[in-house]
């Protein structure tokens, strides 16, 4: 069985993922910018909902953290003024941390179906909230955000620096988690996935575990959330709601066993795909995105990553062996 | 002592639907142990698939009466053709496996589902009166309320009846209890598990088509109220205890009353006030009111 942070697969997917992000962009039309750039805090999310699933914990209510990432900036940018992505993308994180330590209280007791459920309970929460507090959050219509200045100097959402930016950050997201997965709680969290009691009876508190974790799943939705609000201008409440987590699970499921580099797979594919799928069947998206999930589910448990290792592969020769738990 | 009539009404009223929302979704887990996220999916076809009968019915001008008929039999027929077809094709595939394999294939059914609904009915909402109104309406201290209301009473009154019984007093009941408590054993002495499971699900597919059908004329059916029917139902049916009839019962009479207290009181708290007795249940007692715990196994 390989690692899960398996650092041989690193040199290869990830030095040539990283080195086609860095090196490709300029070369690029506008609007593939504009989805690279949202495939970038689509990642970040992602990495949240990811990691949970490591341990075996489904989210249906991660867009929980990444609204609140975004109306944290909302909020800023409305009373304060402040547009410096240097204030705000600790704000963010620190936004989707607290409400995480909040909700992480009562989340920490519970696993599988309650934890999916109560997830998609409190963002539920929170969409009703943004609807019906209008005169504070804007109601249906939501807030306008506009260009964010990084130290001082503009950065439209839709420009190179801003995608360099946001490239930045998935780079130090990327560190972080490969820090965390490899810390005690990151080795549990895995073990958790196999069998949660003997790990309690081991010792370990496996509440502490799951805590700890969802805290930097919550942190990493609030940091997709400013970057989101930045690239798309417009926040609304929409941002909470259910179907917004559900893509965040679909893109967690196209690349759940890559490690790092399965869910930047499953972001770009995700963000290509929408693009072309609501300019081609607007109404059909949803459907396009349960019958893939089933088709990954029946026939291809391990994602993109094991279609992709099973290519490379058979272009190297040799087989690494899939990592599927 | 005005408004305390009308708050008790109206939850009355509004337990019948939870009630019918939520049966088929604690049926299901009780019976397979997975949660289907799809019901939601089912109970807005439910809906459509009634309301659109029912207006196929006024428009080439049959007796409204007939309106009633079309409800049932487009329950009927979303029930019985999703049912088994949902769990031979689908779920039947993945029984052995993680809980949250179950949770994501369920949830992707109903992204299916949600979508299929607007392809063929479109975004408009789609709404009958004539069901609601044809019952006629009576006074309660200077209310008026429809009979249609105490009709759906009397239907989830009879349903929930009748699932008990079945459960309770029948030969198959009997079976699937022996199926709920060990089905390897069940299987061993000669219980058709595969059939029980076909059975249940259908029957929780039928629950929920019934309950959109017959909720529908009293809202305008519209797209995308799907996976918010199947929040509310697990609220549901969570406070009661998962897999427990009774305790949907009990589970939808709680949120009822909670919900007609903040109309009535505090407006801004309506949706909010049922997760958080959700939350206060499971905090307390994390098997709801009428479950039983789990045992650990290593």
């Amino acid at each position: 069985m390989t690692h899960w942070m398996d650092w041989r697969a690193l040199p290869r997917a990830g030095v040539v993922a990283a080195a086609l992000l860095i090196l490709v962009p300029p070369f690029l039309p506008g609007w593939i910018l504009f989805v690279l750039t949202k495939a970038m805090f689509m990642f970040i999310a992602v990495m949240g909902v990811s990691v949970l699933l490591r341990g075996g914990l489904l989210t249906f209510g991660h867009a929980l953290y990444y609204a609140t990432g975004a109306y944290a900036v909302g909020f800023c940018i409305k009373w304060l003024g402040v547009r410096e992505l240097l204030f705000l993308i600790p704000l963010g994180a620190l936004a989707g941390f607290i409400m995480a330590a909040l909700v992480g209280i009562v989340m920490a007791r519970y696993r599988e179906v309650f934890f999916a459920m109560l997830n998609l309970a409190f963002s539920m929460m929170l969409f009703g909230a943004l609807l019906k507090l209008y005169w504070i959050t804007g109601g249906t219509d939501g807030l306008a955000i506009g260009t964010a200045t990084l130290a001082g100097i503009a950065l439209p959402g839709d420009s190179y620096g801003y995608y360099y930016f946001a490239l930045t950050m998935v780079g130090i997201v990327t560190l972080v988690v490969y820090r965390f997965m490899a810390s005690p709680a990151g080795y549990f969290l895995r073990a958790m996935y196999d069998n949660e009691i003997r790990i309690e009876y081991s010792g370990v508190a496996v509440r502490q575990v799951v805590y700890r974790t969802y805290l930097l799943a919550g942190t990493l939705g609030g940091v997709a959330g400013v970057l989101a609000a930045f690239t798309i201008g417009h926040i609304v409440p929409e941002d909470a709601f259910w179907i917004q987590s559900g893509e965040f699970v679909f893109v967690a499921l196209l690349g759940v066993f890559g490690g790092v580099p399965g869910p930047m797979l499953g972001a770009l594919v995700f963000e290509f795909l929408q693009t072309y799928a609501s300019k081609y069947f607007p109404l059909a998206w949803q459907m396009m995105m349960g019958i893939i999930m089933l088709l990954i589910i029946l026939f291809q448990p391990g994602g993109l990553w094991a279609i992709y290792q099973r290519i490379e592969a058979r272009i190297t020769g040799k087989d690494r062996g899939g990592d599927h738990h | 002592m005005n408004l305390l009539t009308i708050i008790v009404f109206d939850a009355i009223n509004y337990a019948a639907t939870l009630f019918l929302l939520s049966v088929g979704l604690t049926v299901v887990f009780g019976v397979m142990r997975i949660l289907n996220v799809s019901h939601g999916g089912i109970y807005a076809l439910g809906a459509y698939m009634g309301t659109w009968l029912a207006l196929l019915v006024l428009e080439v001008d049959l007796p409204p009466v007939l309106t009633y008929a079309m409800l049932l039999l487009g329950a009927l027929i979303v029930g019985f053709l999703l049912g088994p077809i949902i769990e031979r094709l689908l779920l039947r595939r993945i029984y052995g496996s993680d809980m949250h394999i179950q949770l994501l294939l369920t949830f992707s059914i109903l992204l299916i589902l949600d979508d299929s609904m607007k392809l063929i009915w479109g975004m408009e909402p789609l709404f009958i009166s004539e069901p609601y109104s044809m019952l006629g309406r009576f006074k309660v201290g200077g209310i008026i309320y429809p009979w249609y209301d105490f009709v759906l009473v009397g239907v989830s009154v009879v349903f929930g009846g009748a699932l008990v019984w079945m459960v309770r007093a029948t030969r198959f009941g009997k079976l699937v209890i022996a199926v709920i408590h060990d089905r390897e054993v069940s299987r061993a002495i000669g219980i058709n598990v595969n059939l029980v499971f076909t059975v249940a699900f259908t029957v929780g597919a039928l629950a929920a088509a019934l309950g959109g059908a017959f909720v529908a004329p009293k809202i305008a059916v519209v797209p995308q109220f799907a996976l918010e029917v199947v929040v509310l139902a697990f609220a549901v049916i969570a406070i009661g205890g998962m897999g427990s009839i009774e305790g949907a019962a009990i589970g939808a009479v709680i949120v009822s009353f909670a919900r007609a207290l903040a109309i009535h009181l505090a407006p801004e708290l309506e949706l909010m006030v049922v997760y958080l007795i959700m939350i206060l249940v499971l905090v307390i007692r994390p098997e709801g009111l009428f479950g039983e715990a789990e045992l650990r196994r290593i």
